[in-house]
């Protein structure tokens, strides 16, 4: 999670220099050995994989392949996916980025646990997080009486899809910012504001600008999370067809239908995702390590 | 604009960093707030500017009660160690920064910002660096681009918080009379912070010396090196040697050694601590009679107008570890004096001040 904190370190360059010393430098035997056994793992264990997601979701024809995105089951799933990982991701951003405000700006009591607790959806087990879901909101939950009463359904329809989504992507914006702010420090706002600037100023022209690419990276990461998560929200869906299906969870019932083409066809659908979010990524990690060399002319 | 600040007290859970602070800042001087690291000058310098808050005490900006005005409110500016320009802005915008932010009734028009920022980039003689990024700039050019920018919102007062903390010696050096020229030509009322002796003596009309959140001396920089108003004080500023003893009648019983009290009134039986400069302290070759400390020559150095002689002090000393003494005499008597490294001579000097080493406050 600290990829933002290692781009920014001095040393980002120091493998060149380590390879180029031949006081440091390790026998030609060790580097291949270690670097084929590298590229046999990520062969085996990723480009495997993803190549066969592509291909089974082909071996049918394009024909096939289209047929099942375009099917209306897929389409509403597709649709929900999106909508939850559009609720999920800016609330995520107001969160994470006052968070990370807070705990970088301010200092209070309780601070230490607010980091902690701001982890816990990465140490609790998906599962767990979507019975939360249900326990409390769930016909035999702590509010399941009066919702009914209400006539307001959250457990097995679209809104408990987007409470899991939230809980589940709910550190990635905050833990990218955290380390990033604190160790920029409180200078530049300070000298903001003693120049005149407003605190909203300070935070959009002073803070914002500053974390700029690290946001991106944290948002980056947070939509992927939630159009891929599987776990929590297959709790809290009910796996209606058409109404509360997400794109992971149409493609398991896809297979275990025994429709592969199609369910590798939707599964080519979030691979293709994961791509995009890889390429992207990967810029913005590199416009946060090389941070001046477009914007100096 | 006159600054003054009345029984300020400023503490950080149990550590008290501000110990009932009161000062009366001389209108449109450059004052120098100097002590060693962690003394509280620079949390002195932050309440000034209203960027912390005092827990007791009231600060008054040209005699206003300005303690609970907001820092965007008490028209300071302020200068940074580490600068904390703003790295995503050029130098241009970092100094028009402040202009931009006013509310648009007060805020001016593009081209009047532009002609003051131009301005300013000639005053502190950057003009060509409007366009570049701060990354881009040395450490010195960060500094003035700095002040640029905190100069641009028109300031009744600068703070300056260790601004050639960060820079190397030269540029230090450098920026040190550049400083003191712009301060002749704009008489800002300024305050700046350092914990460099020679930086605050050089370039301020006024020392402001503290130790431990307390105001140990204020005065002109001559005052300061030459009457120093306490032990700390001494220890603080210069080189100077150090004895610690007790009192005898007349004379200060160090070790074995008598040292002349020079006429300073002590009760019998005190423990006092004496300071004695380098460059006052005389070397006795002849250690037979009269009063004085033994040492031993320990080395000689420097063959330039001024040489360095090293002693050891005589036998063990406080702490176990070995005291060592420093004298300065002009080259040329050093012949004259015939010592040689190894020689036992002994210490003594017109001019020695001596401190009470409970309170280190002088008796005369």
């Amino acid at each position: 999670m600290s990829a933002v904190a290692k781009a920014l370190s001095p040393h980002a360059g120091g493998a060149s220099r380590f390879e180029r010393n031949a006081a440091t430098r390790d026998a030609g035997i060790v580097k291949f050995l270690v670097l084929s056994l590298g590229l046999i793992f990520f062969a085996i264990f990723l480009l495997m994989p993803l190549v066969a997601v592509f291909l089974e979701a082909f071996r049918k024809g394009a024909a096939t392949y289209f047929a099942a995105l375009v099917e209306p089951d897929a389409l509403s799933a597709i649709k929900l996916t999106l909508i939850a990982a559009a609720i999920a991701v800016p609330l995520n951003l107001v969160f994470g980025v006052s968070a990370a405000w807070a705990v970088a700006k301010f200092n209070f009591p309780g601070k230490q646990f607010l980091i902690t607790l701001i982890d816990l959806p990465f140490s609790v087990s998906p599962v767990v997080a979507g019975l939360i879901y249900v326990l409390v909101f769930g016909l035999q939950g702590w509010f399941g009486a009066w919702l009914s009463a209400h006539d307001i359904k959250i457990v097995f329809a679209v809104p408990a899809i987007v409470l899991a989504t939230v809980f589940v992507t709910f550190p990635f914006i905050a833990r990218e910012l955290i380390p990033l702010m604190q160790a920029q420090g409180r200078d530049e706002e300070e000298a903001a504001i003693s120049l005149g600037a407003s605190g909203l100023q300070t935070f959009f022209r002073v803070t914002i600008p500053n974390v700029k690419w690290a946001l991106l990276y944290g948002v980056i990461l947070c939509n992927a999370r939630a159009m891929g998560e599987f776990g929590a929200v297959s709790v809290v869906s009910g796996h209606i067809r058409g109404e509360t299906n997400t794109m992971p969870l149409h493609v398991e019932i896809l297979y275990n239908e025994y429709q592969f083409a199609a369910a590798f066809a939707v599964a080519s659908l979030l691979a293709l995702l994961a791509l995009v979010t890889l390429a992207l990524k990967t810029y913005v990690e590199w416009r946060i390590s090389h941070p001046a060399t477009k914007e100096a002319v | 604009m006159s600054i003054e600040v009345r029984g300020v007290n400023k503490s950080f859970g149990a550590f008290k960093a501000l110990d009932n602070i009161s000062l009366d800042f001389p209108d449109g001087e450059l004052v120098a707030l100097l002590g060693p690291s962690g003394c509280g000058k620079t949390t002195l310098l932050r309440v000034i500017a209203g960027l912390e808050r005092a827990d007791s005490g009231q600060v008054l900006l040209d005699g206003e009660d300005a303690t609970d005005r907001d820092v965007r409110q008490r028209q300071v500016g302020f200068v940074f160690q580490h600068y904390a320009l703003f790295k995503h802005m050029t130098v241009f915008e970092n100094i028009a920064f402040g202009l931009r932010v006013r509310p648009r009734r007060t805020r001016p028009s593009e081209k009047d910002i532009r002609a003051k920022v131009s301005r300013l980039l000639d005053l502190v003689q950057l003009g060509w660096v409007a366009d570049r990024f701060p990354t881009q700039l040395s450490g010195g050019q960060r500094q003035r681009i700095a002040l640029a920018r905190a100069l641009a919102v028109e300031p009744r007062v600068l703070l300056l918080d260790e601004p050639f903390g960060a820079l190397d010696a030269k540029v230090r050096k450098e920026l040190r009379r550049w400083l003191r020229q712009l301060h002749d030509e704009l008489h800002i009322s300024s305050i700046f912070v350092t914990h460099d002796q020679e930086e605050a003596l050089e370039v301020s009309d006024k020392v402001i010396l503290i130790n431990k959140g307390r105001v140990e001396q204020f005065g002109t920089p001559w005052q300061i090196y030459n009457e120093p108003a306490s032990a700390f004080a001494y220890g603080f500023i210069g080189a100077v040697n150090e004895f610690r003893g007790r009192v005898e009648g007349d004379f200060v019983r160090v070790g074995d050694d008598l040292l002349s009290l020079a006429g300073a009134k002590f009760q019998n039986g005190q423990d006092v601590v004496a300071f004695v400069r380098p460059h006052e302290t005389e070397i006795v070759p002849d250690i037979g009679g009269g009063h004085g400390i033994t040492a031993k020559v320990h080395r000689i150095l420097g063959n330039g107008p001024v040489t360095r002689v090293e002693l050891v002090a005589n036998g063990e000393s406080r702490k176990g570890e070995t005291d060592f003494f420093e004298v300065e005499i002009p080259g040329t008597q050093l012949a004259s004096l015939g010592i040689a490294t190894g020689q036992r001579v002994k210490l003594t000097s017109r001019r020695i001040s001596i401190f009470d080493q409970q309170n280190g406050n002088e008796r005369p």
